[in-house]
C-alpha cells in the first residue's frame, strides 16, 4: 500500500474537500421548491410520491432560518479551512498546529510555575531539602519521572539503585546526584571470557566473602588472586568501589543485581549494562534541583552514612 | 396552494412548485386567565425563584449550590460529591426520563406546558411584551404596515428589548453563578474584572435567553426538542390530553345567542377561534391532536370563558382521554383508567430507583481508596529475610470533616506496611474535601509461602472528625502481592 506523503493526495484531499461544500451548496439552492399534486378527490396536496398503495409523500415546509443555518455552515467551513489546516496539507492563515498548540500551552504553564520554582532554584540542595513545600512537589516529580524504575519508595529493585539507603555507585553528595539526574548514567560491568567457569566460581567466593557472606574458604582464596589480576582496575584493590565510573563498592550489603553466588557468576560471565536515562531533556532544571533536593534528602534525613 | 373548491367535484390535477421552506408566521397570543393561566403561573414563580434564588443561599460559609468544575466538587447542601460520585448524576438522568415517561403516559406534555425553561422564559417574554406592547390585536396592530416606524414604535420596541435583555442578563449571570461563586462574580462584574470565560459565558447565555425566549420561541418546540417528539409518541388511548370535544361541537357555527342551535343543527362550537387566539405554538386544537400541542391549556381557559358566556357546558375544550371521547364516556371512567399496567411499571421502577438513590446517598462513604502496584518492579528482598512490594496509595477524604486514617494489609501471614522512609505508619491526617498519596511497602517474610500471586486487601479506618464526635469509615480495597521465585 502507497503511502499519503505526495502532494497530489493533498490535492485530492482539497478537491473532495471543496466539491463536497460546493456540491451541499448547490444541493440546496437546486432544491428549494417541490413540485405539489393538488388531487381532485381530497384536500392534500402531495408530491405524486407513493409508496406501499397509500403512503403520500406531503409537503411539511421547514422553517426559512433553518436553510439560512445550512447555507452559514458551508461559509464557517470555507472561512474555517481558509483560517485553519484542513485543505490537504495547506497550513491555513493563522498557522495553527496541534503541536503548537501543546508546545505554548506547555511554556504558559511553565511560565506560570516559575516564580513557584524561583526560589528553590536560588537556594542550596540542603535548604530545599529541609522545605516540607519543596519535598512534596519533589516527591510528586518523583512519582511521575523517578518511580517506573526506582520504585515509588525509591526502593530500587534488581539492576534499579535502592535511592534511600546512603549507599552511592556515582557519589551521594547533591553535586553527584545533580549530575546524575541530568546527564545519565552509564553503568558497564565488562564479560570476562578470559576467565574459565571454575575461576569465575572462585572469585564469586571470593566477593562473597568481602561482605561477610557464608564462602567456601579454598574457592575464596583462589578467587583473591583472580580478583587481583582482573578486577581491581575498577573496583580497587580494596574492592571498594570508584564513584567516578561508578563501579560499585564490593565489601557492603548493597547489592545492585544480587548477592547469591549464581548471580554473581552470572554477573562476571555475562557483565552488566546498566543505564539511567539523561533527564536534561526531559526536566527543566528548576525540577531538577527540586529532584535532586527529594533525592538527597531520603538517605541524607536518617544520615545512615555516618552511622555506618 | 389553491383551495380545492367545497363539494369535491373533480378536478383536473394540477401540479404546482411549493418552497419547501417557509417564513415563519409571526406568532401573537392573545392573554387568557383561567385554571391552567394560574398553574402555569404558579410554576413558572416557583421554577423561577428556586433558580434565581437558589445560588445566593450560603451553608457552612460556602455557596450551597456550587458545582466547582475547576476543582472538581460539586456541592449540594451538606453533599459534597466527586467526579467518582458521577454514577448519581447517571441515576439522577434515568429517574428523570422516567418520570418524563410517567407523566407523559398519564396526561402527557406536563413538562413542556409548565416546566420547560423554554415555556417559562417565553411566558416571562410574552408577559413584558404584553405588559409594553398591549394585547394580541394591539401587537399585530403595531407591526402591521400601517403602523411606520416613528417615534411611539421605537419607544415601545427599545423598551421591551431593554427589559427583555435584562432578564435575559440576569438569567445568565444565575447560570454561571451555579458554576462559580455568585458573590465574587457579582463582584467581579461590577468591577469589569471578569475572566474571558466568564465573559464567554454570560453573553452566551443571555444570547440564548434573549433569542429563544423573545424570537424562537414556538420553533424551538416544533423543530429543535427531542423531548417534544419523543413525549408525542408515548401517549396512547388512556392519556389525558388537551382535547375538543368533536362529538359534542361539531358542526361548528356562528349562531345567534337567542336560537336554540340544535335546531339549526350545530354543534356548541361557536367558531369564535378564540381557542387558535391564545395559542402560544398557533395551531387548531380542533384539528385533532397535533405534534406542535404543547400541552399548555389556554384553549381550554380561552374557551371555558366563551361557554360561560353563552351560557353553554364548560369543557368543550378539556384534558380527557381519546377512548373516553371515542366512548362518549365521562372523565371518571378515564380516571379509572390511569392505573393501567404501563403507568404502575414505570411508578413501581420510580419507587425502587428513587429509595435506592436515597439510600445510596445517604449512606455514602465519603473515604475513598486507590491502591496501585507499583508496576516496574516485582518484589524485592529486604536483609535477606523478607519480601517487598510497593504500592502507591491513595486516600480520598470526600467528607468536610477532618479524617484520621489507618492502614492495614490482610491477605497474607505477617505483612508488614511500612513508609516510604522505612517507618511505621501512624494515623494519616487527610484534610476536608482532599486526598492524600503516599507510596508504601508492603513485606512478608520469605519462605512462608511459595512463589506466586497472592489476593491481598488493604483495611482502611478512618475517623471522621464531626465536631466532637467521631464517625468510622473503612474501606476495603484489593490487590495483589507478589513473591518472585
Amino acid at each position: 500500500m502507497s503511502d499519503f506523503l505526495s502532494a497530489g493526495w493533498s490535492a485530492y484531499i482539497a478537491l473532495v474537500t471543496l466539491v463536497g461544500i460546493f456540491w451541499c451548496i448547490w444541493l440546496l439552492f437546486s432544491q428549494l421548491k417541490v413540485k405539489v399534486k393538488l388531487k381532485p378527490d381530497g384536500d392534500v396536496a402531495d408530491t405524486g410520491h407513493v409508496w406501499d398503495d397509500d403512503l403520500r409523500e406531503l409537503n411539511n415546509p421547514l422553517p426559512r432560518w433553518w436553510m439560512w443555518m445550512f447555507l452559514i455552515s458551508c461559509i464557517f467551513a470555507l472561512v474555517y479551512l481558509v483560517l485553519y489546516p484542513g485543505l490537504g496539507s495547506y497550513p491555513g492563515i493563522l498557522g495553527y498546529s496541534t503541536d503548537g498548540a501543546l508546545m505554548s500551552s506547555m511554556t504558559t504553564a511553565n511560565d506560570e510555575l516559575k516564580p513557584v520554582y524561583a526560589k528553590y532554584v536560588k537556594m542550596d540542595i540542603e535548604q530545599v531539602a529541609a522545605d516540607p513545600k519543596a519535598r512534596e512537589m519533589g516527591q510528586r516529580l518523583f512519582l511521575n519521572s523517578c518511580a517506573q524504575c526506582h520504585g515509588s519508595d525509591a526502593g530500587g529493585g534488581k539492576g534499579f539503585p535502592n535511592l534511600t539507603d546512603g549507599d552511592w555507585l556515582y557519589g551521594g553528595s547533591p553535586e553527584n546526584i545533580k549530575a546524575s539526574i541530568t546527564n545519565g548514567r552509564g553503568g558497564v560491568m565488562p564479560q570476562f571470557p578470559q576467565l574459565d567457569s571454575n575461576q569465575i566460581i572462585d572469585v564469586a567466593n571470593y566477593v562473597r566473602s568481602l561482605s561477610g557472606l557464608p564462602v567456601d574458604n579454598q574457592k575464596a582464596a583462589r578467587g583473591a588472586t583472580v580478583f587481583q589480576a582482573n578486577c581491581v582496575a575498577c573496583h580497587g584493590p580494596d574492592a571498594k568501589g570508584n564513584i567516578v565510573i561508578g563501579a560499585p563498592n564490593l565489601t557492603d550489603k548493597t547489592w545492585l543485581y544480587g548477592s547469591s553466588e549464581a548471580t554473581i557468576v552470572e554477573t562476571v560471565t555475562k557483565g552488566r549494562m546498566a543505564m539511567m536515562p539523561a533527564q536534561d531533556k526531559v526536566l527543566s532544571p528548576e525540577k531538577i534541583q527540586l529532584l535532586t533536593a527529594y533525592v538527597w534528602g531520603l538517605s541524607n534525613n536518617k544520615q545512615p552514612a555516618a552511622a555506618k | 396552494m389553491t383551495d380545492i373548491p367545497p363539494g369535491g367535484k373533480p378536478v383536473s390535477i394540477e401540479v404546482i412548485e411549493e418552497s419547501l421552506y417557509e417564513v415563519r408566521r409571526k406568532i401573537y397570543p392573545r392573554s387568557v386567565s383561567g385554571l391552567f393561566a394560574r398553574w402555569r403561573f404558579i410554576l413558572v414563580f416557583a421554577t423561577q425563584l428556586l433558580f434565581y434564588g437558589l445560588p445566593w443561599l450560603s451553608w457552612n460559609d460556602r455557596q450551597a449550590v456550587l458545582f466547582d468544575l475547576v476543582q472538581r466538587k460539586f456541592y449540594i447542601f451538606g453533599l459534597v460529591l466527586w467526579p467518582q460520585d458521577v454514577i448519581y448524576l447517571t441515576l439522577l438522568l434515568i429517574l428523570s426520563a422516567l418520570a418524563l415517561f410517567l407523566f407523559t403516559a398519564v396526561a402527557g406534555r406536563l413538562f413542556c406546558g409548565y416546566a420547560c425553561p423554554q415555556t417559562v422564559y417565553t411566558e416571562i417574554f410574552m408577559w413584558i411584551e404584553r405588559k409594553v406592547e398591549g394585547d394580541r390585536f394591539a401587537r399585530i396592530r403595531l407591526d402591521g404596515e400601517e403602523w411606520p416606524w416613528g417615534f411611539h414604535k421605537w419607544r415601545l420596541k427599545i423598551t421591551k428589548h431593554f427589559l427583555w435583555l435584562l432578564i435575559a442578563f440576569w438569567t445568565g449571570f444565575t447560570f454561571i453563578g451555579y458554576f462559580t461563586p455568585i458573590e465574587t462574580l457579582g463582584l467581579s462584574l461590577l468591577h469589569f474584572s471578569l475572566g474571558p470565560w466568564q465573559t464567554f459565558w454570560l453573553c452566551f447565555y443571555s444570547f440564548a435567553t434573549w433569542g429563544n425566549a423573545g424570537f424562537m420561541r414556538e420553533q424551538v418546540c416544533k423543530y429543535m426538542c427531542p423531548y417534544a417528539r419523543f413525549q408525542s409518541v408515548m401517549v396512547d388511548k388512556d392519556t389525558f390530553l388537551v382535547t375538543y370535544d368533536k362529538v359534542r361541537g361539531e358542526p361548528r357555527g356562528s349562531r345567534s345567542k337567542s336560537t336554540d342551535h340544535a335546531s339549526l343543527g350545530l354543534g356548541d362550537c361557536v367558531d369564535c377561534s378564540i381557542c387558535v387566539q391564545v395559542c402560544p405554538t398557533g395551531i387548531d386544537i380542533r384539528d385533532g391532536l397535533q405534534y406542535m400541542c404543547i400541552g399548555c391549556g389556554a384553549c381550554i381557559d380561552a374557551c371555558n370563558q366563551v361557554m360561560e358566556k353563552v351560557n353553554y357546558p364548560k369543557g368543550l375544550i378539556r384534558y380527557t382521554t381519546e377512548r373516553a371521547i371515542e366512548d362518549k364516556k365521562s372523565n371518571q371512567s378515564a380516571i379509572r383508567h390511569i392505573l393501567r399496567p404501563r403507568v404502575l411499571i414505570y411508578t413501581a421502577f420510580i419507587t425502587v430507583l428513587a429509595s435506592a438513590f436515597l439510600f445510596s446517598l445517604a449512606t455514602r462513604n465519603p473515604l475513598r481508596v486507590d491502591v496501585m502496584r507499583d508496576r516496574g518492579a516485582l518484589a524485592r528482598e529486604v536483609e535477606g529475610v523478607r519480601i517487598e512490594n510497593i504500592y502507591r496509595i491513595q486516600i480520598m477524604n470526600a467528607s468536610e470533616h477532618p479524617m484520621k486514617v489507618r492502614v492495614k494489609a490482610v491477605g497474607l501471614e505477617d505483612l508488614m506496611i511500612l513508609n516510604s522512609q522505612g517507618k511505621e505508619i501512624q494515623d494519616i491526617e487527610v484534610a476536608p474535601a482532599s486526598n492524600q498519596l503516599m507510596p508504601i511497602k508492603v513485606s512478608t517474610t520469605i519462605g512462608t509461602n511459595e512463589s506466586g500471586n497472592y489476593p491481598i486487601h488493604f483495611d482502611v479506618t478512618a475517623q471522621e472528625i464531626v465536631g466532637d464526635k467521631e464517625v468510622i469509615r473503612t474501606r476495603d480495597e484489593k490487590s495483589t502481592f507478589i513473591i518472585p521465585r
